[in-house]
């Protein structure tokens, strides 16, 4: 008998050591890994599997988007303002055009502005659902990755019947949109954010109480409310952070007084507070796509576009027939809108925070300079200090939630 | 609107008029120009006084004036999370190496943004902890958003860094 208790293995000891120090190594992840979706290269000094520290090396997607802007005329910077972030092309053809507009003194029609604002917010939930949902994919977990793609498909539909692409839209024009929205368009949205809601639903059951998902979210990746300040964090990192700031609610542009909606806060500012914050954000999208919807109907037929001789080509009918409006048309065409000297800034809340352009010019037809203010570039420069002394595996979840889209921070 | 830039303006000018060159408030949005040598005094200044607490420096870029001299005007936007106004400050910088002192110690957010504007126009920010370029390589020659900078130039592409 008493050999049996000598033969009985003793449980391993709690407090065996989590870290295994060795020597410090150097591990390169990127430029392109599988586990990150962004083209970004980390430089990462390990002890064991701890971080001591990381340098992110940004620019792989540099296309000089600055340069491009100020060689052609103010029209030809929109579609470039497409590619800076592919999820939500639209608020950036927003955020431009409001800042061309702000230097011209130039107010749109209301219900261009309404559709500004439902199309900007179909944008911020595919932005989202691409966060949360590759979040999962990177994660590991294929299931949620697809409901989320299955929405997103849902957005980018909505955006082909809207305005004939599904990703890079080229929807908003200086002083109104490119057209009204089709005729069948309320209906179909409405079915769409039905499903989207469904889906979402799901999304919610299979994640957010998963305990896997859970376990690899809670406490990574944590930033304070004074390091987000301090280097300038805006967005739901912010936000989850437990600074209510929002773009949208205090310093209201567009429409966006006149719509219903809330803001989420987190309170502990870890990656799992970042994913709550995402996920009612966008019931919270899905809520003013609605009212936007009702109040268009309600708006009925009317302008989309200024008359502002400045930025809108003259009635076709009077080109053909009167000599003033000929010149005005050729003028257009060949040179676009000559605006008026000066600079201006405005900031929109795009889906990663303070999107905001800075324009100058000497009233020309080109611009002497145009400034993207990526939240995508600013929001990555504190993610050193938010992993260090965590672990190797506490850096995907932690890049996924601040969302680095490449296009955008390294325009 | 109105009266976050005339209380910003107006602390600038009652406590550092030195530094002053001049101001507007063009399409609402409050503007001073300072000297360049006087840029940490102003921020610091537009950071802790309490009327005013811009504590997030939003944006930091620059614009290349060609043919006028000096020849850069380095632009800071900033930020109050607690009174919700903004202001823009900006400043001058010219001759064969253009340089002022750097926010970062200021700001943490300036760290990146500066190392994109010496890399893209070749301002240099006097202190900097660590001015690398960001958006391009090391053996990029020239700085690319300069309006001498030719649109058409090619450089060749190098392998990743290590």
């Amino acid at each position: 008998m008493a050999d049996l208790a000598a033969r009985r293995t003793e449980p391993l000891e709690d407090d065996f050591e989590r870290d295994l120090h060795t020597e410090h190594q150097i591990l390169n992840m990127g430029p392109s890994h599988p586990a990150t979706h962004g083209t970004v290269k980390f430089l990462i000094e390990l002890d064991g599997e701890t971080i001591v520290d990381l340098d992110i090396q940004v620019g792989y997607l540099h296309r000089g988007f600055e340069k491009e802007c100020e060689a052609g005329s103010w029209y030809q910077a929109i579609p470039y303002t497409d590619r800076l972030n592919y999820n939500s092309a639209i608020l950036a053809n927003v955020g431009f055009c409001l800042a061309v507009e702000k230097l011209l003194d130039l107010e749109t029609p209301e219900r261009c502005q309404w559709l500004r604002v439902m199309a900007g917010e179909l944008s911020r939930l595919g932005d989202h659902l691409t966060r949360c949902g590759a979040a999962c994919l990177e994660l590991q977990a294929m299931t949620p990755f697809l409901y989320g793609i299955e929405a997103r498909e849902l957005t980018w539909d909505l955006m082909e019947v809207l305005c004939g692409a599904r990703v890079t839209s080229n929807y908003v024009r200086i002083g109104g949109v490119k057209h009204e929205m089709p005729a069948t368009f309320p209906a179909l949205c409405r079915s769409s954010v039905a499903k989207i809601r469904g889906l979402l639903h799901d999304f919610d059951e299979i994640v957010t109480s998963n305990r896997i998902f859970v376990d690899r979210l809670k406490g990574t990746g944590v930033i304070s409310r004074e390091e987000c300040l301090r280097y300038a964090v805006t967005g739901p990192i912010l936000r989850s952070a437990g600074v209510g700031l929002d773009v949208r609610k205090d310093e209201p542009y567009l429409v966006y007084d006149q719509v219903d909606f809330d803001v989420p806060i987190g309170e502990v500012g870890d990656n799992y507070d970042r994913y709550l914050v995402c996920t009612e954000e966008m019931l919270q999208s899905l809520r003013i796509v609605e009212q936007c919807l009702a109040r268009l109907e309600k708006l009925g037929p009317g302008p989309v576009n200024s008359f502002d001789p400045r930025v809108r080509w003259p009635a076709k009918g009077r080109v053909f027939n009167h000599m003033e409006e000929l010149i005005q048309q050729f003028k257009s065409v060949t040179e676009g809108p000559r605006v008026p000297a000066g600079e201006a800034y405005t900031a929109i809340e795009s889906a990663n925070g303070e999107l905001g352009f800075y324009l100058v010019s000497d009233g020309s037809a080109v611009p002497v300079k145009v400034r993207c203010r990526p939240p995508s570039f600013i929001n990555l420069a504190p993610m050193p200090g938010m992993l260090r002394g965590a672990m190797l595996a506490d850096l995907i979840p932690t890049f996924d939630f601040i969302n680095m889209v490449g296009g955008e921070c390294d325009r | 609107m109105e009266s976050f830039g005339s209380a910003a303006l107006r602390l600038l000018a009652e406590r550092l008029p030195a530094a002053l060159r001049a101001t507007h408030a063009q399409h609402g949005d409050a503007t001073a120009l300072i000297d360049p040598e006087l840029v940490l005094e102003v921020l610091g200044l537009l950071r802790d006084a309490p009327e005013l607490s811009f504590e997030m420096l939003t944006d930091l870029t620059c614009v290349d004036y060609q043919g006028e001299e000096p020849r850069f005007e380095v632009v800071y936007h900033l930020y109050s999370v607690a009174k919700n106004h903004r202001v823009r400050v900006k400043a001058r910088v010219g001759g064969d190496a253009p340089e002022l002192p750097s926010a970062v110690a200021l700001y943490a957010s300036a760290n990146w943004m500066e190392r994109e504007v010496w890399d893209l126009y070749g301002v240099r920010f006097r202190g900097h902890p660590d001015l690398r370029r960001i958006l391009l390589y090391d053996g990029f020659e020239g700085h690319p958003l300069r309006k001498d900078y030719p649109k058409e130039r090619r450089q060749p592409l190098v392998g990743p860094r290590n």
